[in-house]
């Protein structure tokens, strides 16, 4: 039995890839998959396809990856990737996702940072699209015995001992029963959005609490501070709405008023680039232009100019979102949009096979850190989710046993709604798109103040954001998403791993990315 | 604004209904964003004063495309990140699905829609046959959400019924629509008995899908592959 945490495409490709290979798996998630996270996902997932007469190729995309992510993923493991993307797809059209296609051939779609139409899509609901057709090839394996899914349970915390994972105790969310699930995990409970609650486009679901957890027993953690602002979201109640990088990528232009007059900044700013920048470049130009007296204090995105058939067949249900969220329609007005919190690089810190510094522990997707450096580019995180449940699947050649034990004396404390509202505000004010040493360290200070009466779940949950802390205050560069202001430049001696662990206290060094092998 | 909410506690075959006072911050709040202001409260307390336990409610995208906060509003299924308070008639009444079992409070067990999907084999053996012709209807029938209102308003659904339906027609519309001529044959069997001799046709269902789907167009779909036998050529 491996035991997989959480039902996005991680999870769901980490149980499939075991079940074909004849292994037992069981998936702990809150909720059904189809509340996953995973199903939010919009652009699309790119792969060298080369459908679009570009010479596009695999070489390209790992260039483009490593270039977007300011070189600091393992480029062994991005190689591992690009190469294997054009495959994944089409396994992914073997299982019957809808593709935009013409006739058989899959059409792609530009993206930022890439230099060429990379990115497959279904309009611009592909998470949603791919997860339904994971959700049912899942089934089949799990009529068949080989898959089992507890639904409405949540993984609490992994049991670890003497360095070694020797399972995890789940709580069942009906019955408040706690179990301990004996065998090998592989974490797959997505990124640390929970610690930005209600500031996020992701799911309420992703309390990163479990990661937490990890943290505290000993699992290292990497680049912490790499977190991704989304250029273009719109705040609704409650939370950040993505409005996707398609946007964008079919040909939507960055404006502001200057003057009264209509003002494309970002082709001035990147004649070269123009709208297409990466995330961490565009979201850092539309503070600033946010923040710009000259201006009108407001970003739109205009798409006003785009085929009225690239609104009906390619961005229909964008089209529709934002005209209920906004009431605005984006073919014929340009609509407001800011910067939003959208991923976390960092995570788990693991090796190309997705191992953990601790024995028969893995991690894959956003938990984990690999593939997008200090930038994730968009369509990178499908093709990064899949790619990396697969790989952390590899590792087992054959089928272990594990029993479910009922636990009779375990208990779970709840963080409570003030301390997350407080956590989120602190970590708001010291890892903002742009950061300075001062800031940071006031954060830190401000957390130091609130470790008081707190249960254990919320400990926890403070150390780990005061690892995030700690790893931006000590990256004295500006790389990716990492922007300090008090140090501008990108400096070689950071182009390095920035690695949290704890033992007792939070220590942050810098671990070299290892070498590529092949040329 | 007065809410009424119909509760139940963990374990208890008895509701109560509970009432509290609430007074939106904007016009956009809804359903979920004054749940969670309940919730977020440092102490809950009812029009009269009383404490009262935290009210229990699934969410999770909060963006209308994950189905997990779907609950009766003023009698309606709907997904409470997707009705506007401003938009409900006062007294806004809550009250969980009553075809599915209550876990607590606003929360009910809707496994009954994994476990009629795992019946009807809503999967492929082979693979899959995808073409530019037949992906509008595998689109919009993979975008169901899996929230039950379309069973919850359903006047032929009940769980243990032998018709399953649309929470399980839809997903097993792009099975059908993308399934190859061998397999299908099973498939059409199920589809008969699941769905075709089940649905009363009084497409209720379509008036409450959050995610309003096309569900006539995707019954047209399967009805002309399973009952008519038309294949589709690529």
């Amino acid at each position: 039995m491996v035991n997989i945490t959480g039902s996005g495409l991680a999870g769901l490709s980490a149980a499939i890839t075991l079940a074909r290979k004849g292994i037992h798996s069981n998936i702990i998630s809150v909720q059904e998959a189809q509340r996953a996270q995973s199903i939010m996902a919009e652009g699309g997932i790119n792969a060298a396809l080369n459908t679009m007469g570009e010479n596009d190729d695999v070489f390209k995309h790992y260039e483009d990856t490593l270039k977007g992510g300011a070189y600091l993923a393992d480029p062994n493991a991005v190689e591992g990737l690009a190469k294997q993307a054009p495959q994944i797809v089409n396994e992914l059209l073997k299982l019957g996702v809808p593709f935009e296609m013409e006739g058989k051939k899959i059409i792609q779609r530009n993206f930022g940072g890439q230099k060429n139409k990379r990115t497959a899509y279904v309009k611009s609901s592909t998470g949603k699209m791919l997860m339904s057709a994971l959700i049912d090839e899942a089934r089949k394996y799990e009529v068949r015995g080989l898959i089992k899914v507890y639904d409405h349970h949540k993984a609490a915390e992994v049991v670890i001992e003497d360095g070694t994972c020797k399972g995890l105790i789940m709580k069942d969310q009906y019955t408040n029963q706690f179990y301990k699930l004996e065998g090998p995990v592989i974490l797959a409970s997505g990124g640390l959005g929970g610690f930005f609650q209600g500031y996020t486009t992701g799911s309420s679901d992703n309390t990163g609490e479990l990661s937490a957890d990890c943290f505290m027993k000993g699992v290292k953690m990497a680049n912490l501070e790499m977190i991704q602002y989304h250029p273009t979201t719109i705040d609704i109640i409650g939370k950040r709405m993505l409005v996707s990088e398609a946007a964008r990528g079919e040909g939507g232009r960055f404006m502001t008023y200057k003057d009264g007059k209509e003002y494309y900044f970002m082709e001035e700013m990147y004649p070269k680039e123009k709208n297409l920048v990466t995330r961490d470049v565009a979201s850092r130009a539309v503070t600033k232009i946010l923040n710009d007296k000259e201006c009108d204090g407001n970003v739109y995105l205009d798409m006003r100019h785009l085929d009225k058939k690239v609104f009906e067949r390619k961005l229909s249900d964008m089209r529709e979102e934002v005209l209920d969220y906004q009431g605005i329609d984006i073919a014929k007005q340009p609509f407001k949009i800011s910067p939003g919190i959208h991923y976390f690089m960092g995570g788990f810190y693991v090796n190309e096979k997705h191992e953990t510094n601790i024995e028969n522990l893995y991690a894959a997707g956003e938990c984990a850190c690999q593939y997008h450096g200090a930038n994730r580019l968009g369509g990178n995180s499908l093709l990064g989710a899949i790619y990396g449940g697969k790989k952390a699947a590899e590792n087992f050649t054959e089928d272990l046993s594990g029993k479910c034990i009922e636990l009779t004396d375990q208990e779970d404390a709840d963080v409570s709604p003030l301390f997350s509202r407080q956590l989120t505000q602190i970590l708001l004010s010291g890892l903002g798109i742009i950061r300075n040493e001062e800031t940071i360290k006031e954060a830190i200070v401000k957390l130091d103040e609130l470790d008081h009466d707190l249960n254990p779940k919320e400990h926890t949950k403070l150390i780990l954001g005061k690892a995030m802390l700690r790893s931006a205050l000590e990256r004295k560069e500006s790389r990716g998403a990492h922007y300090r202001e008090d140090c501008p430049e990108t400096l070689e001696e950071f182009h390095k791993t920035t690695v949290a662990a704890y033992d007792k206290d939070i220590d942050i060094r810098f671990e070299d990315i290892p070498e590529r092998r092949s040329a | 604004m007065r809410i009424e909410i119909l509760r139940r506690d963990r374990g208890s075959d008895v509701c109560y209904l509970q009432v509290f006072e609430y007074t939106p911050e904007d016009e956009r709040e809804t359903i979920a964003s004054m749940l969670d202001h309940l919730n977020g409260q440092e102490e809950l307390k009812d029009i009269e004063g009383n404490s009262a336990r935290k009210i229990t409610y699934k969410k999770s995208c909060l963006q209308k495309k994950c189905g997990a906060c779907a609950m009766l509003a003023n009698g309606r299924p709907a997904l409470a990140c997707a009705s506007k308070l401003c938009d409900l008639e006062e007294p806004i009444r809550l009250e969980p699905f009553k075809k599915f079992p209550v876990v607590e409070d606003l929360c009910v067990d809707r496994s009954i829609m994994k476990e009629n999907l795992r019946q009807m084999k809503a999967w492929f053996e082979d693979e899959a046959l995808v073409s530019e012709k037949r992906n509008a209807v595998s689109y919009e029938s993979s975008r169901c959400l899996q929230c039950g209102c379309c069973l919850e308003v359903c006047p032929n659904f009940m769980i243990g019924s032998s018709f399953f339906g649309m929470a399980g027609a839809m997903p097993f519309s792009r099975i059908l629509n993308e399934m190859n001529k061998e397999e299908l044959k099973e498939a059409r069997k199920t589809y008969n008995t699941r769905v075709f001799e089940g649905c009363g046709k009084s497409l209720s269902c379509r008036d409450v899908c959050p995610a309003k789907i096309k569900i006539g167009d995707m019954l047209v779909n399967s009805n002309a592959i399973a009952v008519w036998k038309r294949y589709i050529k690529d």
